[in-house]
């Protein structure tokens, strides 16, 4: 068990497994997103309520949790960089943050797209998920600055992981503090909370897209920590070695 | 600051000895004091100018204009809170010090609310006056005013010490600092909101003074670790 861990935790090792993680985790999430794509575009029944439009969901809730997770990433990435100092800790947080940045605008763009028929508006300062995602999403940017203004990575993984920290904290009292702030704001609630249970027509597709777009997020995340890794690792000799070495001899 | 005495005099000297430091160097400074005291005024007068001097519409937006000028007037204060410190070296001696670096932060932020959110939440009042805001409300305005600056200053000082010693500091602390002190606006102009239209506000006090609890007990460690990162 703790073999598994001190061998993942080394950079040379985790790069290795990665390049073998990702085709496994791609494929499956690409087929997953397709099957949902066709089956909640085309064959979901329409919502007796709001027709068509409804289906930006199998967009909308994948990118929206996903964009969560990220956080959760960022912060626990962070934590057991700070605590177990694990360098590659470190470079998850460094490469999940623009990831969850990009689902975050994702999820804003797609809530504000279905807003548009639906409340006829762009943009709902009254929906309590919209503002607390924007403040999310200026979190992840505070987070990418703070890293980018330190030129040392060390100590840039190191402070930007307090400031993940601090945020993870923080994201709970936004979500209760904004949905207070709401309440007093709002006339009429749009949305029924814990709604009459889907169609499995329509909820099957969902399920798929929720579990192929995390599958993408897991590629991409494992892509993008491959990269780090190899940045950060570029005056080690692995690295050397690997960049000398003949063409598809890995 | 530096003993020679082999005992080791209790946190609580520490924690009197760095605040008292800092207020007796902005005591020989006054323009740390009073320049974002004029900032909290003049965003105050910028609203009615740009806006107009309806009573009406004074009364409506007053709450938020004032908790926005006290969130920018706090926020820039903030980046002298250890900046000078770490120009001057002594940063680096409270780090060495053998007293508990929590403790120590928590005194110089102690001393930068006294120095700066304080006299934000005197002089409110006579802001608030001029937007037509009545007493009880004043009174509302006064009381989020004092635990938000708290949470202000504690969040702050996480900030300023994550970017302390960076060139582009200014701008990233308020890039850093704003998403984090959302909440604390937000409940504090809505309740001296509610407030105003005779509703009941008491929740949102409550949750500023918890707000204000959580941020004493653990930002202190926050500041601390990320100064002990800051200079490294």
């Amino acid at each position: 068990m703790w073999t598994f861990f001190h061998k993942l935790a080394s950079p040379p090792h985790f790069y290795r497994l990665a390049a073998i993680l990702i085709p496994w985790l791609a494929i499956p999430g690409l087929l997953l997103i397709a099957y949902g794509t066709y089956n909640g575009l085309f064959v979901a029944p329409e919502d007796y309520q709001q027709g068509d439009a409804f289906r930006i969901i199998y967009v909308h809730v994948p990118t929206a949790y996903l964009s969560m997770m990220a956080y959760m990433f960022m912060a626990v990435g962070g934590g057991i960089g700070l605590i177990w100092r694990m360098k590659l800790a470190h470079a998850v947080g460094a490469a999940v943050a623009p990831l969850g940045a990009a689902f975050t605008f994702l999820a804003l763009l797609t809530g504000s797209i279905w807003g548009r028929p639906m409340w006829g508006t762009w943009w709902e300062w009254g929906d309590p998920r919209l503002t607390s995602q924007l403040i999310l999403l200026f979190l992840y940017f505070g987070y990418m600055a703070l890293r980018s203004a330190i030129d040392d990575t060390a100590k840039a993984d190191k402070a930007s992981a307090v400031l993940a920290l601090v945020g993870v904290v923080n994201v709970v009292i936004v979500h209760y503090s904004v949905e207070w702030w709401s309440s007093l704001h709002q006339g009429q609630t749009l949305l029924k909370k814990g709604g009459p249970a889907m169609d499995p027509a329509m909820l099957y597709p969902l399920l798929a897209m929720i579990l192929g777009f995390t599958l993408l997020f897991g590629a991409l995340l494992a892509r993008r920590v491959r990269t780090e890794v190899l940045f950060r690792e570029r005056r080690s000799r692995w690295v050397r070695e690997l960049v000398l070495a003949p063409i598809g001899g890995r | 600051m530096i003993s020679d005495k082999p005992s080791q005099p209790g946190i609580f000297r520490g924690l009197y000895a760095t605040t008292r430091r800092d207020l007796l160097l902005a005591w020989k400074r006054p323009g740390d004091i009073l320049n974002p005291l004029f900032f909290f005024a003049m965003v105050c007068t910028l609203f009615p100018l740009a806006v107009g001097p309806s009573p009406e519409q004074l009364i409506f937006f007053g709450p938020g204009v004032l908790w926005v000028a006290a969130l920018l007037a706090t926020l820039l204060s903030l980046n002298t809170l250890f900046l000078s410190d770490h120009e001057d070296g002594s940063l680096e001696q409270l780090l060495l010090s053998a007293q508990p670096l929590p403790v120590l932060a928590l005194g110089k932020t102690l001393a930068h609310w006294l120095i700066s959110g304080l006299p934000l939440v005197i002089i409110s009042p006579l802001l608030a006056m001029t937007y037509h805001l009545s007493a009880t409300v004043v009174e509302v305005l006064m009381l989020t005013l004092f635990l938000g600056t708290i949470c202000l200053s504690l969040l702050g000082s996480i900030g300023a010490a994550l970017t302390v010693g960076l060139h582009r500091g200014t701008a990233l602390l308020s890039l850093l600092i704003l998403p984090l002190a959302m909440p604390v606006l937000l409940l504090g102009a809505n309740t001296v909101s509610l407030a105003a239209d005779n509703d009941p506000y008491a929740t949102g006090i409550w949750a500023l003074g918890a707000y204000a609890v959580a941020a004493l007990s653990l930002a202190p460690y926050a500041t601390a670790a990320a100064l002990r990162i800051s200079n490294e």
